[in-house]
């Protein structure tokens, strides 16, 4: 804790010495790589959910670095989201399409990854949280767009089941800095479950779509 | 029936479910309301009041002391309106802390009590409650009707603020959530509970100025401490140190963000 | 020991109006906790109220009452200066007394 108290106080004198200089930039930068510390010193592992899920990967660097302005520059929101389509493991069968009821199921659980959580415990996709999906649930959110007729507004084709597969395993790979998770990449949903999401949003006979 | 007839029964029924959407949603808000205003004149965060207040004046520990000669901000003893300039930098710690942060500091020169001792049992429940949600519930109540005013004009506070906004927008975990995915935007609903964005004032101070809150679905008393720790275990963060710099730092950029709201705490919360 | 009532009593014209905040668990005895187990049940059984030793409520209670229970009521026949006192007794023999003056 002594040592942290003294780094910092070093810092700050660093900072003042450049004051002139590029003042801004500069402790924007050091506050990140303080944070960064701070987190490390003072977070601790519980459960399934270790200290190591403070370090980020190149898309969670790209989208903290520009939280705060807004947008990734054009070239680089490119850039990352040709690398993260590269990410998308697509079924070995070819079958995009699940069962809706189980997905319905996954939609409106919230539950994994956290540290009071059995890390076996199957987790869900909490679609619901964020998204109007069926018609008949009216406790969803507004953080992500609705997705009431999905199918029925955008077509039932092997090219969209395809996407919304993709989609849901990765949506970086779609629109950069997304808010929603990658359920395929950090492995929160199965293979399994991401089919039955698939079809609770592209199955004619799905709520969603009624 | 009539071909006439069954359209204008069929765009009725549809009238009817829209209503019942609408209705259904602004009707949970509303009981939510209702029985906020039914127990906010009693808020059972009363009893954690005046357990607080018995804690603050009650010698505790090795040293057989009160809190009373306690700094939390405004010198030694002084409560009212204490928390209003939290968290704050404290020259004989060297750091920047807050409620929970300072209590335990003073637990420990005052009352001799060990840091183990003085966060025994923090979030606790039942029969395991802790002293320290009472005492905060009690010292924030001296504080209702102050506007915030928390101050960032020392470098180390001006850094806290710094540090603690970074890390409201650091994305990481398996869910790669921040802070701000639910809290940096305007006018959002997770389900159907309206989420507040930290980054503007009105929201900021409309939030922060309810916590503590006692919540009806828990039935005890919860801080910023306990709020703050929620949130990370949603967002799939590794568990946050119980009153340590790091929460402090992400609660002066939220106390910031709310300065100039008239502080109404402890709450009712769903 | 059990935590004190918060108790509130004040006359609205000729009626005294009290409010009570009590500090209980009020367990349903149907609740688990998170091993799974049942938790017991522990309610307040009875709650009276008196008005400078008078009974002015006898209430039998049962575990649907809500935790930290909040009661209010109005009775005639207080003054200002009066001293109400409300009492509880749950299921394990435990009791608590606490008193006003009506304002």
């Amino acid at each position: 804790m002594n040592n942290h108290k003294l780094r910092i106080a070093a810092l700050a004198a660093g900072t003042a010495l450049v004051v002139a200089g590029c003042a801004a930039l500069t402790s924007s930068h050091d506050a990140e790589r303080d944070a960064v510390a701070l987190m490390k010193k003072d977070f601790h592992s519980r459960g399934q959910a270790t200290l190591d899920r403070l370090d980020q990967d190149e898309v969670q660097k790209a989208c903290t670095r520009y939280a705060e302005t807004g947008k990734l520059p054009e070239g680089e929101a490119q850039h990352l989201q040709q690398a993260q389509l590269a990410t998308v493991k697509y079924p070995a069968d070819g079958d995009y399409l699940g069962d809706w009821k189980a997905g319905e199921k996954i939609a409106q659980t919230g539950k994994g990854k956290q540290w009071n959580e059995k890390p076996t415990a199957k987790a869900g996709g909490n679609c619901y949280a964020c998204h109007q999906l069926a018609k008949h649930e009216l406790s969803y959110g507004t953080i992500g767009p609705s997705l009431y007729h999905f199918g029925r507004t955008r077509g039932y084709g092997v090219d969209m089941q395809k996407y919304v597969y993709a989609k849901v395993y990765n949506p970086q790979a779609f629109t950069a800095c997304s808010s929603m998770p990658r359920f395929g990449y950090h492995g929160i949903l199965t293979e399994q479950q991401i089919k039955d999401v698939v079809a609770l949003l592209l199955d004619p006979k799905s709520p969603v779509n009624q | 029936m009539n071909p006439i007839q069954r359209a204008v029964s069929l765009v009725c029924a549809a009238c009817a479910l829209a209503a019942f959407g609408v209705h259904a949603q602004s009707s949970t808000e509303q009981e939510i309301e209702k029985y906020r205003q039914q127990v906010g004149e009693e808020n059972p965060a009363e009893l954690w009041e005046m357990r607080g207040e018995a804690l603050w004046k009650q010698p505790r520990g090795p040293k057989h002391a009160s809190l009373e000669q306690c700094d939390i901000g405004l010198g030694p003893g002084v409560v009212k309106g204490a928390y209003t300039v939290l968290p704050k930098y404290f020259a004989d710690t060297g750091k920047v802390q807050d409620l929970e942060s300072r209590l335990v500091t003073c637990m420990e020169t005052l009352q001799g009590l060990t840091r183990e001792e003085a966060t025994k049992n923090h979030f606790g429940s039942g029969p395991k409650r802790s002293p320290m949600e009472a005492l905060v519930a009690y010292i924030t109540s001296e504080s209702r009707g102050i506007p915030m005013h928390v101050s960032v004009s020392r470098p180390e506070e001006k850094e806290a603020y710094e540090i603690g906004k970074k890390m409201f927008f650091y994305r990481a975990g398996p869910h790669d959530f921040a802070c701000a995915t639910c809290h940096g935007h305007p006018n959002l609903r997770i389900r159907l509970q309206d989420l507040p964005n930290l980054t503007d004032p009105k929201d900021a101070q409309r939030a922060y100025t309810t916590w503590p809150g006692y919540r009806v679905s828990q039935g005890e008393v919860r801080t910023m401490q306990h709020r703050l720790n929620d949130c990370y275990r949603q967002q799939r963060f590794p568990e946050p140190g119980y009153a340590s710099d790091a929460v402090t730092a992400l609660t002066m950029y939220l106390a910031v963000n709310a300065n100039g709201g008239k502080y109404n705490g402890p709450a009712v919360k769903r | 020991m059990a935590d004190p009532m918060k108790i509130r009593a004040r006359m609205e014209g000729d009626l005294v109006e009290v409010k009570v905040l009590m500090a209980h668990e009020m367990e349903t005895g149907l609740r688990k906790d998170s091993s799974g187990k049942l938790v017991p049940a522990w309610f307040i059984q009875n709650v009276t109220a008196t008005c400078n030793g008078k009974t002015v409520l006898a209430a039998e209670w049962g575990p649907a009452v809500s935790k930290n229970p909040f009661l209010s009521f109005r009775f005639r026949g207080g003054k200002p200066g009066d001293k109400v006192a409300i009492s509880w007794v749950d299921n394990h023999g435990d009791k608590r007394t606490d008193e006003a003056t009506i304002s």
